[in-house]
């Protein structure tokens, strides 16, 4: 794909387009899969923790039955050719993901804590299960209202006012929430919302059309300097743009994880565009120096630095590593083959059990045999955006495909790192797994784009039309 | 656009490899290390998850379990005449953890001793609930009741009482006690007040001292009992009833200082037996003095002194110091200067002499139970020393009957049953400061020979002006107590 004359019209590469079967049927089987483990999982917590199967087993079957199948029969009609293992993957973890935020509305430590805090308890599974199913909404949606992602190019620059409000929103007096120190909500009308879920998918948008049109000129328009392909000071606003929005959010709403994710989200689409790994080089330095910066100004950033560092250390103290630590104990203390679902104790963690620390709960139930198998699910997912994003023929929807599965690996790096101690603790949610809605909203949105990308990728192409001319007009450019 | 595709497909690959390798190092490398982590509260809702086993006397279980609202612990602890056994069980509690038996064979009472495991798995196959096992122990209850009411009855001190034969132990009082039922739990309004309460700092009479087998008393007279044997094995004196060579006064080498004797007693040349009978200090300083301290400390261990104890509970070790001077040798062979021995020890001494001669291990727990009363351990006696020949055993009973037929021991006589015994105040604290202590070690013997009993006694004597006496009057009368209940335990 290295041609920059390719109008939508030419379809003059032919990189995996000819002949591919839609794989419709293997999607199904797969789906059966993601439905009728998820309702193993949901009678196995209910056996080990009341001695019966779960009343609301055959709802949740069902339940999530139609879910999937809904998502299926959409698919088959709407995007025929798209990659058949996205959506059951997104299914299993969803399912996997409410029966473990199920499990832990059971613990009685988690109720008391509760009603200790709010006066209250509410449970969050059935909470949960609407947002899978407005997720769900939105992916249906995204697949019957966006026929083809290239529309989204005519959006570059309103994505980016739209993602930028977004991302600010929170700094907002009177709509932002501070919720534990982070300020990365917003509350309307009685909802939460964590705006930067969104902005992740809307954000990509701007960059790939940005990028896209731009690219050549950040790639050929460059000084050679000590190996490095430097780039000229006028191409170096974006990143340096870019890069400053990150630093306001990590200083103002003090959220690391949104903040890495938006910069490396752009540091690795420049390299895609630009072929440059100057810039890869360039970005690492930058993020280096703002993180250097802001932890050495931050308290709350330090505080995580430090707990990061030496989780028991501060337990005496302050208390500040509780949650770290609790959570790395619970990882521990899962060994191998797990405690078994329902009978961990991954409730100590407290009171973000079941959303930001929902993957300790993994950890300790289901082993590191499970954490494996979740870590491979996320890492199929990624692969099969990549691979979409391989197969893409126009560089918009490359661009979008390897920006969106770039962010989906940070942040699934980011937060599973963070619970495991391998990097310091971000508040951002597991994909699918963790309660709350924005993040599962997003993610059932994101999962759709890449469909659409892949099944315009993956569609068979109409017989080309001879064209020589197309093969002689590339840009030659110094290698 | 393909080439930096693939690489970014390998760096995504490279983080999720990350995370597997994390992953791998928390839940394999490290998880061993995680699970027993100090700060891992999954320890204790473990050890609390399922009714403990018991501590069992006679048959009987002394502890209980009993279940918890409101806590993340399901059972706690309870305890029968918890103070009169705080000594033997310990305690076990959901805030402040567990010591003694309680934490020794903690594994088996949780019922995760490795040596379950093959009962567990079967449970879990089963889907029976996980159960503790019991710890079965040596002792007696009557004696135990005896010992801890006796105490009560006259202050602080402590009671050793050890089965000859064996080495098993039958009773282990002390007194202040405490009772372990009552910081079981994990309250922050009651069991915590009930620990800070007890505590040394809050309490001066420091209740949660094991007295019997952690504190270190000086012995007093009735160390002269292993002083004897000391002069008997070394052939000073072969002959109990042949008369010492001890002037009286008697100064002390290398002194000006004279050894003072208690009372008016027919001390000067006085035989071992008289000596022994009158406690003499006359006779068994210069003992100690002639022996020299080599042989006095040859001898002081042979009968446990120096070393801790397992029983299995440790025991301190007791002391007898070495590279002393004459004079020092003497005080010490008197039981003064640095001599301090556990009660334990010197119910140990009793025991050798009762034994004819021979120091079995003491030791407390018989035998450990799965939850199906399967034996687990069986502990078989053992001996751990003979520090007298059966002859110089036999000829050191009848000193020590002397003493309790017609010495200063007589307030410990059982009739129909022969008691051999010796008394001791303990003089401590600068210049005599302090209360002194009252001492009396004794066994009995039955008339078919055997001996069942061996018991040291230890009070705290009010009265500081009594001398010898006291440790017949005080200690002597409770020692009397324990061996009649054990021994009427034998009819």
């Amino acid at each position: 794909m290295s041609s920059t004359t390719n109008t939508p019209t030419h379809h003059t590469s032919t990189i995996g387009s000819i002949g591919t079967p839609s794989r419709r049927n293997t999607e199904l089987a797969l789906l059966v899969f993601a439905v009728v483990i998820p309702v193993f999982a949901y009678a196995n917590v209910g056996l080990a923790m009341e001695g019966s199967v779960p009343s609301g087993l055959l709802g949740y079957g069902l339940g999530l039955g139609l879910l999937a199948g809904v998502g299926h029969l959409v698919v088959r009609r709407f995007a025929p050719y798209s990659d058949p293992l996205l959506l059951p993957l997104a299914a299993l973890l969803n399912g996997l993901g409410l029966v473990v935020i199920w499990r832990l509305d059971q613990s009685e430590r988690l109720q008391q804590l509760a009603e200790r805090q709010y006066g209250s308890f509410s449970p969050s599974a059935p909470n949960q299960l609407l947002y899978s199913a407005v997720g769900l909404a939105l992916f249906v949606a995204v697949l019957v209202f966006l026929k083809d992602h290239r529309i989204l190019q005519r959006y570059t620059y309103i994505s980016m006012v739209a993602a930028l409000i977004l991302l600010l929103l929170p700094l907002v007096p009177g709509v932002g929430a501070d919720v534990f120190g982070a300020k990365i909500w917003i509350s309307v009308a009685g909802f939460s919302i964590q705006p930067g879920e969104f902005a992740k998918i809307i954000i990509a948008i701007f960059f790939s059309g940005y990028l896209m049109v731009k690219r050549d000129a950040l790639a050929l328009a460059s000084r050679r300097f000590m190996g490095l392909y430097l780039p000229r000071g006028r191409d170096l606003g974006p990143i340096i743009t870019i890069w400053a929005v990150s630093l306001l959010i990590l200083i103002f709403e003090n959220d690391l994880g949104t903040s890495l994710l938006f910069f490396g989200m752009f540091v690795i689409m420049l390299y895609v565009a630009t072929e440059r790994t100057s810039w890869i080089v360039i970005g690492l330095l930058m993020s280096a120096a703002g993180a250097v910066g802001v932890a050495s100004f931050a308290s709350h950033v330090q505080a995580r630095v430090d707990a990061w560092l030496d989780p028991f250390g501060c337990y005496e103290t302050s208390g500040a590593c509780e949650q770290i630590g609790q959570s790395i104990m619970s990882f521990g203390s899962g060994g191998v083959l797990g405690t078994g679902l329902g009978q961990g104790h991954s409730d100590l963690i407290g009171f973000a059990a079941n959303s930001d620390f929902v993957f300790s709960t993994f950890g300790e139930e289901l082993g590191l045999a499970g954490v494996m198998a979740m870590l491979l699910l996320y890492a199929l997912i990624i692969e099969r955006g990549v691979r979409t994003s391989l197969a893409a023929r126009d560089p918009f929807g490359k661009l979008f495909a390897i920006g969106l599965s770039g962010a989906f690996a940070l942040q699934i790096f980011v937060v599973a790192g963070g619970v495991m101690g391998l990097i310091p603790l971000t508040g951002m949610t597991m994909p699918f797994l963790a309660a709350g809605g924005s993040s599962v909203i997003a993610n059932w949105a994101l999962i759709g784009i890449l469909l659409r990308i892949s099944d315009t990728a993956r569609r068979p192409a109409p017989t080309p039309a001879s064209n020589p001319d197309a093969e002689m007009t590339q840009v030659v450019r110094p290698t | 656009m393909n080439k930096p595709l693939r690489r970014i497909a390998i760096f995504c690959g490279l983080l999720v490899l990350a995370l597997l390798i994390r992953g791998n190092w928390l839940q394999y490398v490290q998880a061993n290390a995680l699970q027993d982590n100090e700060h891992n509260r999954r320890i204790s809702i473990e050890r609390y998850a399922q009714p403990r086993g018991d501590i069992i006397v006679d048959g009987k279980p002394i502890t209980g379990s009993a279940e918890t609202s409101g806590s993340d612990f399901k059972y706690k602890r309870t305890y029968k005449n918890g103070p009169m056994w705080a000594p033997v069980t310990g305690y076990a509690s959901q805030a402040f953890g567990a010591n003694q038996l309680e934490s020794i064979e903690d594994g088996i009472l949780t019922g995760n001793d490795d040596r379950l495991f093959f009962r567990n798995t079967l449970d879990m196959l089963t889907g029976e609930k996980k159960q503790g096992g019991n710890v079965v122990t040596t002792l007696n209850a009557a004696a135990q009741k005896a010992a801890y009411e006796g105490l009560k009855e006259r202050g602080k001190g402590a009671v050793a009482a050890i089965e000859p034969s064996t080495g098993k132990i039958l009773a282990l009082a002390s007194y202040p006690s405490y009772d372990p039922s009552s910081f079981a739990g994990n309250s922050t309004d009651k069991d915590s007040k009930a620990w800070q309460a007890l505590q040394k700092k809050n309490n001066p009479d420091d209740p949660m001292l094991n007295r019997a087998l952690r504190e270190t008393y000086p012995p007093g007279s009735t160390f002269k009992v292993v002083t004897a044997a000391a002069a008997l094995e070394n052939g000073l004196y072969p002959d109990p009833d042949q008369p010492t060579k001890t002037p009286l006064p008697w100064t002390m080498p290398g002194t000006t200082t004279v050894l003072k004797n208690d009372g008016n007693h027919p001390c000067e040349n006085a035989s071992l037996r008289v000596a022994l009978q009158w406690s003499c200090n006359t006779v068994f300083g210069k003992i100690g003095s002639d022996l020299g301290n080599d042989k006095m400390l040859e001898k002081a261990k042979d009968f446990g002194f120096t070393s801790e104890h397992f029983t299995p509970v440790r025991a301190n070790a007791s002391v007898f110091s070495e590279d002393m001077a004459p004079s020092e040798v003497a005080l010490s062979s008197i039981g003064q200067f640095n001599t301090a021995a556990t009660p334990l020890q010197m119910a140990m001494v009793a025991s050798a002499v009762a034994n004819d001669g021979r120091l079995m291990k003491p030791y407390m727990v018989d035998k450990l139970q799965a939850p199906n009363l399967d034996t687990i351990e069986q502990t078989d006696p053992e001996e751990l020393s003979q520090p007298l020949s059966e002859e110089n055993a036999q000829i050191l009973q009848s000193m020590m009957e002397t003493v309790v037929e017609e010495g200063t021991g007589t307030t410990a006589r059982i009739p129909g049953v022969k008691v051999g015994g010796k008394t001791g105040t303990a003089q401590h604290g600068v210049d005599n400061s302090e209360k002194p202590y009252a001492w009396f070690i004794s066994y009995a013997k039955l008339s078919d020979g055997s001996s069942p009993v061996a018991v040291a006694v230890v009070v705290e004597d009010e009265d500081a002006d009594r001398g010898d006496i006291s440790g017949g009057g005080l200690a002597a009368p409770i020692a009397k107590n324990v061996m009649e209940a054990v021994i009427g335990n034998r009819k």
